[in-house]
């Protein structure tokens, strides 16, 4: 059957991430009213299990490319595993996150399709039968709407920007296994070493909370102040670049127009001033609180919320209530 | 070791950003810099040729007159040679066309390395240069913070969701920089005299006859975001004002 709308599934260890539930509802409800066929593509190896769960996010069909040699992700491997998938089962549209995943894949897969991409995206809307896409450009100081004048339509998503359904039991997906040829010239990039910092704090791009420093955290140990509040809201800590300049942080903590882009239910600022290039990260968060001493600091024109004050009193403080509030459940 | 470094001219990170009457962004009066994360690319090229003891920098920038500039500045900085694509049928690429072109434009020669920048900060969307190895048909790692060549080889070191990973691929291959690859030289005075003496070639489309460069996306609109409004300083000491930041965050915001 020709058309649907596909969905890339990323999954870590097995379990799938959160994008990937954001993206089936949205495709859920991008193929609403042609009551289109939503398939995920699920990589990788020993996934069946996996494979079986998507049904209950809404998708009607999973292809899955179980391999070894798709074990862990690299570009080529299943650059071909999607290009032959594609090319075989004609989907109208492909959405994958925008992730580390998304971002080395989509291009390469656009561009052996000969086919456009739109990356970032934060809105996707149906326009009569037509799919317009929107995303941010200059650091989100504008954005652009669009849409592909070729087939199929690729397009990367923005993680916790859209909303995902809360899965429904009854629901099952057909699991179609698919064939998965790789020849060397798929196979010329190696994972030689991966050095991972395994944390237990969510990942800053799906962080529904973010505790984020700037300079005025003065100190690397006192990122230690802005952990623990993290902790206390189950949250992610991110940085200003100052931070990150300072060596205070790594820079993949960074938030900003040279770091990451996050919109998480609430961002915590503390001793961030709130410069142009910062705000592109973040101001697209639901709810953005701001710790500050300077009442005069920009990033009270953009907070809902501000506290003037000494972060090493504040927050301290908002840790303890906070915790207070966990331990009452 | 012949590297070729993809530059591209954007707007100043600070630029305000205004529609134009004709629907478009509003480039008049907009002050331009090199993408930052091209300024990487070429440090790594630079680095490397240097490293090596041979080879050539050949730095190459499709766009408007303009776009001389960003090219002059990278030939001040140490690259030898530029290549700059001009031409009025550039007017309505998309990142299809784009890569079309400057893959065309790298299949004049054949290069050891290519390195771009991740991502361009301006309307940018981070696809460019995978989509020039893709045409090149050969591999590339994207979000580089180190890259080590050896013989017919590199390893680059890329960055993953809470770490990264070091892959391997075999040369000629595409390698697109990340803030943390290496810290930008300025250019020199002597290095900006030499830059005047320095070949900068210009291609039109004719050069170059990339195959089929027609658009595969198209865009119907920009618009600006609603402008975020200040929200309410909480006053109090800071027991009581985080008491209350607490009630707003739970009650009102509904955040925790
Ligand atoms: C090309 C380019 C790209 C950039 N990309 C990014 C980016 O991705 N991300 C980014 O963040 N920046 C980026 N920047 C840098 C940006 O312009 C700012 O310099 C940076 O964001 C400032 O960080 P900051 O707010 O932590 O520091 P500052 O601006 O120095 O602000 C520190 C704040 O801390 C407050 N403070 C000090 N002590 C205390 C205390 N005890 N309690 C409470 N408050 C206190 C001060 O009042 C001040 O407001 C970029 C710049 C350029 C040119
Ligand atoms: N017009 C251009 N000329 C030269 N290089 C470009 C051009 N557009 C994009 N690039 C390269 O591709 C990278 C990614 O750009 P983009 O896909 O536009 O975000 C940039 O950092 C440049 O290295």
């Amino acid at each position: 059957m020709n058309g649907g709308i596909w969905v890339v599934v990323e999954a870590r260890d097995g379990k799938p991430k959160k994008i990937t539930y954001e993206m089936l509802s949205l495709a859920r409800r991008i193929a609403g009213a042609q009551d289109e066929e939503v398939a995920a593509v699920l990589c990788g190896h020993n996934l069946a299990e996996t494979a079986a769960g998507l049904g209950k996010y809404g998708a009607d069909r999973v292809y899955l490319a179980d391999d070894e040699r798709l074990a862990s992700y690299t570009t080529l491997a299943y650059t071909r595993v999607l290009a032959d998938l594609v090319r075989h089962r004609v989907p109208r549209v492909v959405l994958a996150g925008y992730t580390v995943t998304g971002r080395d894949l989509m291009p390469r897969l656009a561009a052996r399709l000969g086919t456009g991409l739109f990356t970032d995206c934060t809105g996707v809307e149906l326009d009569g039968s037509e799919l317009v896409f929107t995303r941010p450009v200059y650091a989100g100081k504008a954005y652009l709407r669009g849409v592909t004048t070729a087939s199929p339509a690729l397009a990367t998503i923005r993680p916790n920007v859209f909303p995902a359904r809360p899965p429904a039991d009854d629901r099952q997906a057909i699991v179609e296994e698919v064939p998965v040829e790789l020849g060397p010239q798929d196979l010329r990039q190696v994972i030689r070493e991966v050095l991972c910092q395994v944390s237990a704090r969510p990942e800053l791009t799906e962080a529904d909370i973010i505790v984020s420093g700037g300079r005025g955290v003065k100190a690397p140990e006192n990122f230690k102040l802005l952990e623990e509040l993290a902790d206390a809201l189950g949250g992610a800590v991110g940085a200003s670049r100052a931070a990150v300049d300072s060596g205070w942080v790594e820079h993949r903590f960074q938030v900003g127009q040279t770091g990451k882009t996050v919109s998480p239910v609430l961002y915590i600022a503390c001793g961030i001033s709130g410069a142009i290039q910062h705000l592109a990260g973040m101001g697209s968060s639901k709810c953005i609180v701001a710790i500050n001493k300077d009442p005069e600091a920009n990033i009270f024109k953009m907070a809902d919320y501000g506290i003037v004050g000494d972060l090493f009193e504040v927050i301290p403080e908002l840790t303890t209530v906070c915790r207070e509030l966990k331990s009452q459940g | 070791m012949k590297i070729a470094v993809l530059i591209k001219q954007t707007f100043d990170t600070e630029a305000r950003i205004a529609l134009a009457p004709g629907g478009g962004i509003e480039a008049e009066g907009v002050n331009l810099i090199v993408n930052p994360y091209d300024e990487f690319a070429l440090e790594e090229a630079l680095r490397i040729k240097e490293k090596i003891g041979s080879g050539e920098v050949v730095v190459v920038s499709a766009g408007g007159p303009r776009v001389q500039d960003v090219l002059r500045t990278a030939l001040a900085t140490g690259a030898d040679r530029g290549i700059h694509i001009e031409d009025p049928g550039l007017a309505g690429a998309d990142e299809y066309s784009m890569a079309t072109v400057l893959a065309a434009a790298l299949k004049q020669e054949s290069f050891d390395l290519v390195l771009a920048g991740w991502r361009a900060v301006d309307d940018g969307s981070a696809q460019v240069a995978i989509r020039v190895a893709e045409i090149l048909g050969v591999p590339h790692v994207n979000v580089v913070t180190a890259l080590a060549v050896e013989e017919g080889r590199a390893a680059a070191t890329m960055e993953i969701e809470d770490g990264c990973q070091v892959v391997e691929v075999p040369l000629p291959a595409v390698f697109t920089a990340q803030k943390g690859l290496n810290e930008p030289r300025y250019p020199s005075m002597r290095g900006i005299m030499q830059a005047k003496k320095k070949p900068l070639a210009h291609l039109t489309l004719n050069d170059l006859t990339p195959a089929d460069m027609l658009p595969k996306t198209k865009p119907t609109g920009y618009f600006l975001p609603a402008g975020r409004q200040a929200g309410r300083v909480i006053d109090g000491e800071a027991a009581a004002a985080v008491r209350e930041l607490v009630r707003l965050l739970r009650e009102e915001a509904k955040a925790i």
